[in-house]
C-alpha cells in the first residue's frame, strides 16, 4: 500500500508538467501554430522562478525565524511561490512572443523560430546561472520552503499520496485543466480559437482577427509552458539545471496522443507518467520482474513508457485528426 | 598543322569559358543567390554582435578577448583546424538528415536517435565483428535507415505524425543501445582492463582496420581523417539525387503536395518511408564518422547526444540545400571549437546563443532579402538615370523642344 502511495504521488509529480505543457501546446495548435519551442519556454520559466526563489530565500528564512506560527509561515511562503508561478507564466508568454512574431507576422517556417528558441533557452540559462552563482555552478537549488507540505517518515497511504511531492503547481494545474475545458468548449474565445486552426479564411470572413487569436493562442501556450517548466524543476527534486530533459517534446507527443482534446490529453499524460514512475521505482515494487541476469535492466523499464505510447498510438491513430490549418501561416491575401 | 588547329580551338574555347565566367561574376550581384548569401552574412554579423553585447554585460573586461577567441579559435592551430573538420563531418551528415527530410515535407526530429543507432552499429561492427571501416559505415547507414524508416512507416500506414514517433524512438533507441552495450562484455572498456564500466573500448586498440584512413597525415593531428571528404561527397550525391533525378523530383513533389502527387501517379506512401529511411541512413553515417575516427568512445548515459539535434540548426542555416549545409556545418563546427577555447572566461554556450540568434534572423530572411534587393535595385536605377541624363543632355534638348511645340 505504501509503495502504491509513493507510485501515485510520483506519477502526479511527473504528470503535472506534462499536462500543463501539453495543454499549452493544444492552445497554440488549435489556433493554427505548431509550438516546437515548448522545451525552451519551459527552461526559461524554470530559470526565472528558480532565480526568484533563490533571491527570496533569505527573506523567507528571516520571516520564519521571527514568526513561529505555522499558518502565517505557510501563507507567507506559498504567496511567494505563487508570485514565482506568475513570473514563470509571464516570462514564458513573453518568450513565446518571439515564436509568434516569426511565424505569424513574418510568416516564416514555424520550425525556424522554434529551433532558435529551443537552442537559445538552455544556453541563456547556463550563462545567466554562471553570472549569478559564479563559474561552473550550473544548478540552482530549490529552497526547502517551496513544497506545500512534507510527509512524516512513517506516513500511511493517504499521507504519501497527498503530502509527498505536493506543490502549489499541482493545485494550479487542476484549476487550469478545468478552466481549459470550459474555455475551449464553452466560450466565444474557444470557438474562435478552434476556427482559426481549422479554417482561418472562413474565420477572417466573419470578422475574427486571425492574427490576434493566433498571437493569443501562442502566448497562452507560452505561459502554461513557463509554469510547466517550474513544475518540472520541482518534480525533478534536485533543482534547476538548465534542462527539462526532453519534456517539452514529450508534451508535444502527449498532445498528439491526446488527439488535441483537453480531457484526452490529461488522461494521456497520466498514463505516460504512470509508466514513467513505474520505471523509476521498478526496484522497490515486488511483483515486477527484476531481470537479474540482465545488466543495467533499468533501461528495459525506461523504454516501456515510450513503447506503450507507440502501441496505443498505432491502434488509435486512424481516428487522430490534427487541426486542419496547423503549421500554415495565414496570409490575408490568399483568401 | 593539326596540333596548331587543336591549340587554337582550345584557346578559343578557353577564351569563351573565361568570357562566360567574367560575365557571370559581373552579373553576380544581381542574382538571387547573391542576395540570399548577403542576407545570411547579415544575419551572422547581427548574431555575433548580440553575442558580444551579452559578453559585455556578463564580463565587460574580457568581452573583446572572448569574441576574438570565438572567431579565431577554430583556426588558431593546425590541430584546431582538423578538429573543426572532424566536428563538421557528423554535423554535416545530421544536417543532411534533417534537410533532406525537410525537402520532402517531413520534420525529422529523430536524427538524434538515428545518429545513436548508427553509431552503435558502426562500433558493434568494428569491435565485435572486427570489420573494416567501410563495412562499418554501411552497417551504420543500415541501422540508421531502419530507425528512420520506422517513423516513416507509422506516418504512411498508420497516420501517426512523424514528429511524435521520432521523439519516442529517439529515447527507445538510446535505451536499447545502452542495454545492448551493457550486456555485450566484448564492447566494454572494462573487459580489456580499462577502469570505466560504462564506456566502449577504444576501437583502434581492438581493430585498427576500423579507424577511418587519415591519408598518412595523422602526424598533423589525431583528428585528421577522411570523414569530412566522405560527408561532402555524400552531400553532393544528395544534391544530385534531389535536383537532377526523377526519384528526387517525386520525393519533393510528395513534400509539396501529397494529394496532387498521388493524383499524378506517384506512390506517396512508399516515398514517405523511403525518404525517412534515406534521412535515417544519413544520420547513421554521421554516428559512424564520429566514433570511427578513433578519438571518442561511446558512453552509456541517460541523455541523448546533442549531435542529432544540432542537425536542425545546421539544416536551417543551410536552407535545407545540401550544398548550403556543407558550408553551414563547417561554420557551426568552427564557431563551436572557438567557443570551447573561450572557457573559462565565458561559458561555451555563448556560441549557442550566437547560433540561435542567426537562425532566428533567418526567419527575417525574406524581409532582409527584400531590403537588400531594393537597395541594389535603387542603386541600379540611379545609375541608369544618371547615364541617361549624361547621354541625353547633349542630344535631347531639341527633341524636347520639338515635342513641346507639337503639344501647343
Amino acid at each position: 500500500m505504501n509503495v502504491l502511495g509513493d507510485l501515485l504521488s510520483s506519477m502526479i509529480a511527473f504528470a503535472v508538467p506534462l499536462i500543463l505543457v501539453a495543454l499549452g501546446a493544444m492552445y497554440s495548435e488549435r489556433s493554427g501554430t505548431i509550438n516546437i519551442a515548448l522545451e525552451g519556454i519551459m527552461i526559461i520559466g524554470g530559470l526565472v522562478a528558480s532565480l526568484f526563489f533563490k533571491i527570496m530565500s533569505p527573506t523567507v528564512t528571516e520571516f520564519f525565524a521571527s514568526n513561529p506560527n505555522p499558518i502565517s509561515q505557510f501563507f507567507m511562503s506559498q504567496s511567494i511561490v505563487l508570485v514565482g508561478i506568475l513570473l514563470a507564466a509571464i516570462v514564458g508568454a513573453i518568450y513565446s512572443f518571439f515564436l509568434a512574431f516569426a511565424s505569424i507576422r513574418l510568416k516564416a517556417d514555424q520550425t525556424i523560430g522554434g529551433t532558435a528558441l529551443n537552442m537559445l533557452a538552455p544556453a541563456l540559462a547556463i550563462v545567466i546561472t554562471w553570472a549569478v552563482q559564479g563559474q561552473g555552478q550550473t544548478a540552482i537549488l530549490t529552497p526547502a520552503w517551496v513544497p506545500l507540505a512534507s510527509a512524516p517518515v512513517d506516513a500511511n497511504f493517504f499521507e504519501r499520496l497527498f503530502l509527498k511531492n505536493m506543490y502549489l503547481t499541482t493545485i494550479i494545474c487542476i484549476i487550469i485543466i478545468v478552466a481549459t475545458i470550459i474555455i475551449i468548449y464553452r466560450t466565444k474565445f474557444g470557438l474562435r480559437l478552434r476556427s482559426c486552426g481549422e479554417n482561418p479564411a472562413a474565420a477572417d470572413s466573419v470578422g475574427i482577427n486571425v492574427y490576434r487569436i493566433r498571437y493569443t493562442g501562442v502566448m497562452i501556450s507560452g505561459a502554461l509552458a513557463g509554469i510547466g517548466g517550474l513544475a518540472f524543476t520541482l518534480a525533478a527534486g534536485s533543482g534547476f539545471a538548465s534542462t527539462v530533459a526532453g519534456y517539452g517534446f514529450l508534451a508535444l507527443a502527449v498532445m498528439i496522443f491526446g488527439n488535441w482534446q483537453p480531457v484526452k490529453i490529461v488522461l494521456a499524460a497520466l498514463l505516460f507518467a504512470f509508466f514513467k514512475s513505474l520505471s523509476g521505482m521498478s526496484g522497490s515494487i515486488p511483483f515486477l520482474p527484476s531481470f537479474t541476469n540482465v545488466k543495467e535492466s533499468v533501461y528495459i523499464y525506461l523504454m516501456i513508457p515510450y513503447i506503450v505510447t507507440m502501441i496505443i498510438l498505432a491502434i488509435t491513430s486512424k481516428k487522430s485528426r490534427a487541426p486542419k490549418a496547423e503549421g500554415i501561416p495565414y496570409d490575408k491575401g490568399s483568401r | 598543322m593539326k596540333t596548331k588547329e587543336f591549340l587554337a580551338r582550345v584557346g578559343s574555347s578557353l577564351q569563351l569559358f573565361f568570357a562566360k565566367l567574367w560575365s557571370k561574376i559581373k552579373n553576380l550581384n544581381k542574382s538571387k543567390s547573391f542576395i540570399s548569401i548577403n542576407a545570411s552574412v547579415f544575419s551572422i554579423i547581427i548574431g555575433i554582435l548580440i553575442g558580444l553585447i551579452l559578453m559585455l554585460i556578463v564580463k565587460p573586461g574580457d568581452a573583446f578577448y572572448g569574441l576574438g577567441i570565438m572567431l579565431t579559435g577554430g583556426a588558431s592551430s593546425v590541430s584546431n583546424i582538423f578538429q573543426v573538420l572532424y566536428t563538421a563531418a557528423p554535423l554535416l551528415m545530421t544536417g543532411l538528415a534533417v534537410g533532406f527530410a525537410f525537402k520532402t515535407g517531413l520534420f525529422n526530429i529523430g536524427a538524434a536517435g538515428q545518429y545513436v543507432v548508427g553509431a552503435f552499429c558502426a562500433i558493434f561492427g568494428a569491435i565485435v565483428l572486427k570489420l573494416p571501416w567501410y563495412v562499418d559505415i554501411m552497417l551504420a547507414a543500415l541501422g540508421g535507415a531502419i530507425w528512420g524508416a520506422i517513423p516513416g512507416i507509422f506516418k504512411a500506414f498508420l497516420n501517426v505524425n512523424e514528429v511524435i514517433t521520432s521523439i519516442m524512438f529517439n529515447w527507445i533507441g538510446l535505451f536499447m543501445v545502452n542495454l545492448i552495450i551493457a550486456n555485450t562484455p566484448a564492447m566494454l572498456s572494462s573487459t580489456y582492463g580499462g577502469a570505466d564500466q560504462s564506456r566502449t573500448v577504444d576501437i583502434v586498440a581492438v581493430n585498427p582496420g576500423a579507424k577511418l584512413p587519415s591519408l598518412g597525415l595523422e602526424g598533423l593531428s589525431p583528428y585528421m581523417n577522411i570523414g569530412i571528404f566522405l560527408a561532402i561527397g555524400i552531400a553532393i550525391i544528395i544534391y544530385i539525387v534531389l535536383n537532377k533525378t526523377t526519384f528526387g523530383y517525386e520525393l519533393k513533389a510528395c513534400g509539396l503536395n501529397r494529394e496532387s502527387s498521388k493524383y499524378a501517379g506517384i506512390n506517396a506512401k512508399r516515398n514517405i518511408v523511403l525518404s525517412m529511411a534515406i534521412a535515417g541512413a544519413l544520420a547513421g553515417i554521421g554516428g559512424a564518422l564520429t566514433y570511427l575516427a578513433g578519438t571518442a568512445t561511446m558512453l552509456i548515459g541517460k541523455t541523448i547526444p546533442p549531435m542529432g539535434f544540432n542537425g536542425i540548426p545546421v539544416a536551417l542555416l543551410g536552407t535545407s540545400n545540401p550544398i548550403g549545409i556543407i558550408f553551414s556545418s563547417i561554420f557551426i563546427a568552427y564557431i563551436q571549437i572557438g567557443g570551447n577555447a573561450m572557457q573559462p572566461e565565458f561559458a561555451t554556450e555563448v556560441v549557442d546563443i550566437v547560433i540561435s540568434v542567426i537562425i532566428y534572423l533567418s526567419a527575417f530572411s525574406l524581409v532582409i532579402k527584400q531590403l537588400i534587393g531594393k537597395i541594389l535595385m535603387d542603386r541600379k536605377h540611379r545609375k541608369e538615370k544618371q547615364t541617361n541624363i549624361e547621354n541625353g543632355a547633349a542630344v535631347k534638348p531639341e527633341s524636347i523642344v520639338n515635342t513641346k511645340k507639337e503639344g501647343e
